[in-house]
């Protein structure tokens, strides 16, 4: 094979490689545990300092932390009432992964963060919302774990979306994470 | 530069970020980034130690000039130039 055309073919890769991998960081949130959801989110404010679009994917666990607390859906089928019950009610309500024990851990870490000013969960989700960060959530978790789009938290650039959103988003960006 | 010549120099922008842990000064210092002109010096405030590092890395990425730091009591300044 002839160098030219073996320049030509490499030129075309590297166009490829530039179109497929853009300062994009998609990350799928799986977990409803307040210390990953921290995690979450401050990866995802962090990446906008960095001109990054960000895509959350929620699903399953995760759509706890997207429940509002002040919503209420009536007519819910028996299954999804018990669901409902049990899965915690907002960003507010759910509990670190480990040394929860029975609230305390959860509670001294929330006062700890206050002290060292690091912001809550809630407030995450504002920020966020101010710098552009798109939530994209799971429609088919959100049928098998019974929760309503009417439950969902007021956030000014939500989705609701399937697993083919995710992977184009996904293709597309330089990090992607599973939380 | 050194941290003397730096006490010295006249900014056009002062951020204090004190008052928030990470991600906090980092979206700060990006706010702020946006209403300076290139050539232009912003100090940053902040007591969070890991701003130290976070911010030369930043500047570097976003084509700004990292021009260094200065402690003060309970907090330092982080000096960086808009590219």
């Amino acid at each position: 094979m002839d160098i030219e055309k073996k320049i030509k073919e490499l030129e075309s890769q590297i166009a490829e490689l530039k179109e497929s991998r853009q300062d994009k960081l998609s990350i799928v949130v799986f977990s409803e545990d307040l210390d990953k959801l921290l995690a979450a989110m401050i990866i995802a404010t962090g990446a906008t300092a960095y001109d990054m679009e960000v895509d959350l994917f929620f699903t399953f666990w995760g759509l706890s932390a997207l429940r509002d607390a002040k919503k209420k859906v009536k007519g819910k089928k028996f299954m999804s009432k018990m669901f409902g019950l049990m899965l915690p009610k907002g960003s507010k309500k759910v509990k670190l992964s480990k040394m929860n024990m029975a609230g305390m851990g959860t509670a001294m870490l929330k006062s700890l963060m206050k002290k060292k000013n690091v912001a809550s969960l809630d407030e995450m989700f504002k920020t966020a919302g101010e710098l552009g960060v798109r939530i994209n959530v799971c429609e088919m978790s959100m049928g098998l774990m019974g929760i309503e789009r009417e439950e969902i938290i007021d956030y000014p650039h939500l989705n609701y979306v399937g697993v083919g959103s995710y992977l184009s988003d996904a293709q597309e960006s330089k990090i992607q994470l599973f939380i | 530069m050194t941290p003397e010549e730096l006490k010295d120099i006249q900014v056009d922008k002062t951020v204090d970020a004190r008052g928030t842990a990470c991600p906090g000064p980092l979206l700060e210092a990006k706010k702020a980034m946006g209403t300076i002109d290139s050539g232009q010096i912003m100090e940053v405030l902040s007591s969070d130690e890991g701003t130290k590092n976070d911010l030369p890395k930043w500047c570097n990425k976003k084509g700004h000039d990292f021009m260094g730091i200065v402690e003060e009591p309970g907090y330092f300044k982080v000096f960086m130039k808009k590219g």
